[in-house]
């Protein structure tokens, strides 16, 4: 309890669209993200309260939005199914498939033993009969046990059988950092799937995000990896009268510019999105107007959004989570070499986690991920480099 | 007549039988499973695992089922099922002969693994199956396709790496895809066409149970010893008994994965014991005689069918070529390869045809002639068929094709016209 309130003190600028009031102490600690099995279930009660509340502002947690684009999916196509450990009974482990055993019933929401390996293999073998499952890995991490499944039997078959067997499965789960979980538990899997022909990998950041790419994961012919983060799940954002329609769908492949600037481009994705547009403010206090650009879709990657704003802006910092080389950063960098050299007024600033499994004191996690701070200094360091 | 089915688990022999047998011997006992243990040359490191295996309770099997039906003088086969078992062991067989050659003369190339020798299992189980079934194998998948109704042209075509070929030259030796015959596959890695066979039949399930269709489908999966060993073979073995799927589980047991031994590397070789630890029947069949495995292969099916759910079949057979066409084969000993080539399913199929008159020796060689005919047309087929065009290479990555992406001019990449030549910037 008191590890997570000291956290809680130590993070600067980490403000949420939500008041205080709609929260009470439980919802405060999920929404900082990190709690553990046993505080988990005990706040169970605390989230389905705050849920209710949602009258009048519209707004959505993404962990609603996650549950309601499944949801309404399942709905509109029986051939829809979910599966994965403690999906059913157990409401989700991070509760996103909330009622939907209730409601669909367990032909269609499988809890599967603990067996990455074959339940993701039987996703994938239901795939190719023509069915389409959602497998769920409780966090990304475990997906490396069954990372022969995702790569060879799901995103090669379409070209390894010229055509004629595609396979239409979404895999999801939190990815990357949580709070305090460790280093078997906080590895960030963007780039190694984003580097697989065959794969669509998507990362949404808010509601509207959530709700649109998942809706446009689970209609995709494709097999996409879908990385969801798990200390954005409580987080709320406001959410367009569009994005509740049930057929809103983003489109895969395009990255949304969430903050329009002229002088340096801040590109990222997933939970980072927050920070750099903390950054963005804090930028704009000293009078640097910083373009943050949600990547969303991190294969096929949106060099064209990219690019076309490195030419307006010429200075470029790029920020992820994840380990730094060979990381989504180092691709973005070598797309804007390539492509827009000559605009170039500094060298592209490259924000990543650190370089080192993730430690567990709460310090060092602190130090090992970028924070809002990193991404001003790197943004200034960009700026006032050609001076 | 009591099948090794009819009892509920453990399923492996009938109670008169188990009366009968002594649990423990001391040496090797007559049954064909532990037969080739009696090779002159074992090297001594053997020998201990062959005294621990020895030491077991001989395996029950379906010959004793067979014998039976023999004694009672009623035929396992009519005239045209033996004829159509007898045409497709030849193609098989031929099949991969001429693939030897190929390769040998430089148009096939990578890896390629042959099937001579273990044509029986294939035969007996695939030609049990519709057209809608399925199918799912591992890289030694050339005679599963045929078997399935790929035809030998596409095949071969597939083996040349031309673009007539069943995977239009993308997939290769290892990787026989065929939608219009329900074969899903061709897995290079051990182990991973199990749950992808294990999802197929879970998609007969559902499709019966939530889509309410009439669904009958079963899914054969034919992995080898080696497997066994495997985590995902046993995550099968539960899932499938959980969730009561109609799979097939075949394990084609020829004693050698590459040049490990079996029963250097598991620590109980009898691997159709695994089947009743999951909770379901687990049988033991002669690999080398197309009709046993055809009568263990058909109360499979049925079962599979009824929605009794699924089997683990041993079949004990073996492989006359080498693990693949480059492999030197020099660790298994003469001895027991010549024990197996006595064994040999197409000359135990004729004689069993010849001597039950059911064809005679002229109808068979009718039907080899007509195979070899086959073959070669293939051949010259595959050698005439075009090399798959440039625009080929970045085509069927994605079903839908805009997942390449958006491009700098900042249309999807797949509106180029360009870019499926290869022409355009990828």
């Amino acid at each position: 309890m008191i590890r997570l309130l000291d956290l809680r003190s130590e993070k600067s600028g980490y403000c949420f669209p939500v008041s205080e009031k709609m929260w009470g102490i439980l919802g405060r600690r999920a929404v900082d993200g990190g709690f553990s099995a046993s505080s988990f279930r005990r706040m169970r009660s605390g989230l389905v309260s705050a849920r209710s509340y949602a009258a009048g502002s519209k707004e959505m947690t993404v962990r609603d939005a996650l549950n309601s684009a499944i949801d309404e999916e399942m709905s509109a196509d029986p051939k829809v199914f979910v599966m994965g450990e403690e999906v059913g009974q157990y409401q989700g482990a991070y509760k996103i498939t909330k009622g939907l055993l209730e409601k669909y019933g367990p032909e269609r929401v499988y809890d599967t033993p603990i067996t990455e390996a074959g339940f993701t293999g039987i996703g994938v073998g239901a795939a190719y009969a023509g069915l389409k499952p959602v497998v769920e890995f409780m966090t990304f991490n475990f997906s490396m046990q069954a990372i022969d499944h995702i790569i060879n039997s799901a995103a090669k078959s379409n070209y390894m059988s010229a055509g004629q067997i595609n396979v239409p499965i979404v895999f999801r789960g939190p990815n990357g950092a949580a709070a305090g979980v460790g280093a078997q538990h906080s590895q960030c899997y963007a780039a190694w799937y984003a580097s697989v022909p065959g794969l669509k990998v998507l990362a949404p950041y808010s509601a509207e995000d959530a709700r649109g790419l998942l809706k446009a994961a689970i209609r995709d012919p494709d097999p996409v990896v879908f990385l969801e983060n798990e200390l954005l799940y409580g987080e709320s954002f406001p959410i367009s009268e569009e994005a509740l329609d049930s057929s809103f769908c983003l489109p895969i492949g395009k990255a949304k510019i969430e903050r329009e600037g002229k002088d340096v481009t801040i590109t990222t994705f997933s939970k980072m999105v927050g920070f750099a547009l903390k950054a963005a403010e804090k930028l704009a206090e000293e009078g640097i107007s910083a373009e943050v650009i949600n990547l969303r879709s991190i294969r096929p990657l949106d060099r064209a959004t990219i690019n076309a704003s490195v030419r307006k802006t010429s200075r470029l910092v790029t920020v992820e989570e994840g380990f730094p080389q060979h990381g989504v950063c180092a691709e973005i960098c070598a797309s804007v070499v390539e492509e827009s050299f000559s605009y170039l007024d500094a060298p592209v600033e490259r924000i990543a986690g650190a370089d080192v499994p993730m430690p567990y004191a709460a310090n060092l996690e602190r130090l090992a991920l970028p924070q809002v701070e990193d991404i001003v200094r790197a943004a200034k360091r960009a700026c006032f480099r050609s001076k | 007549m009591a099948t090794s089915f009819s009892a509920t688990l453990p399923l492996h022999g009938s109670q008169e039988n188990r009366l009968l047998l002594p649990p423990i011997r001391l040496a090797p006992p007559p049954s064909s499973f532990l037969g080739f243990t009696r090779s002159l040359t074992i090297p001594s490191s053997r020998r201990l695992y062959h005294a621990h295996a020895a030491r077991r309770s001989p395996v029950v099997g379906v010959q004793e089922v067979v014998k039976e039906k023999k004694v009672t003088n009623s035929l396992l086969i009519t005239k045209e099922e033996g004829l159509v078992l007898y045409e497709d062991m030849i193609l098989g067989r031929s099949f991969e002969d001429m693939c030897a050659q190929m390769y040998y003369r430089g148009k096939m190339f990578g890896f390629v693994h042959l099937y001579n020798g273990q044509e029986a299992v294939s035969t007996g189980f695939i030609k049990l199956l519709t057209q809608s079934d399925s199918v799912v194998s591992t890289y030694r998948d050339h005679v599963h396709a045929l078997s399935k109704g790929v035809s030998a042209r596409a095949v071969m075509s597939e083996l040349f790496g031309k673009v007539t070929g069943c995977c239009r030259g993308q997939g290769g030796s290892m990787h026989m895809f065929s939608k219009e015959h329900n074969m899903l596959g061709g897995f290079a890695f051990i182990g991973e066409g199990i749950p992808v066979a294990t999802g197929a039949a879970f998609t007969s399930k559902y499709k019966r149970e939530v889509l309410k269709q009439d669904c009958e489908d079963v899914t054969v999966a034919f992995f080898g010893d080696g497997t066994c060993n495997n985590g995902q073979f046993y995550e099968c073995l539960n899932m499938a008994a959980l969730y009561k799927l109609p799979i097939i589980f075949v394990v084609e047991n020829n004693l050698w994965a590459i040049g490990m031994s079996h029963l250097r590397s598991t620590s109980d070789p009898e691997i159709w014991k695994k089947g009743p630890a999951f909770g379901m029947p687990g049988v033991h069949v002669d690999g080398m005689d197309v009709l046993k495995v055809r009568e263990v292969a058909k109360e499979a099916v049925t079962r599979a069918r009824r929605g009794e759910g699924p089997t683990l079949v041993e079949c004990e057979t073996y492989r006359f070529r080498g693990h693949s066409l480059a492999d030197p084969d020099e660790l298994r000993d003469a001895a027991e390869k010549a024990k197996y080539a006595a064994r040999d399913p197409i000359t135990a199929l004729k004689k069993y045809l010849v001597e039950n008159k059911l064809a005679s020796e002229g109808e068979l060689k009718t039907i080899e002639k007509k195979i070899d005919e086959l073959v070669e047309e293939a051949v010259e087929f595959a050698d005439a068929s075009p090399q798959p065009g440039r625009s080929q290479l970045l085509e069927n990555v994605f079903a839908d094709p805009k997942g390449f992406g958006i491009g700098p001019d900042g249309r999807y990449r797949c509106e180029d016209p360009k870019f499926t030549q290869g022409t355009a910037q990828v």
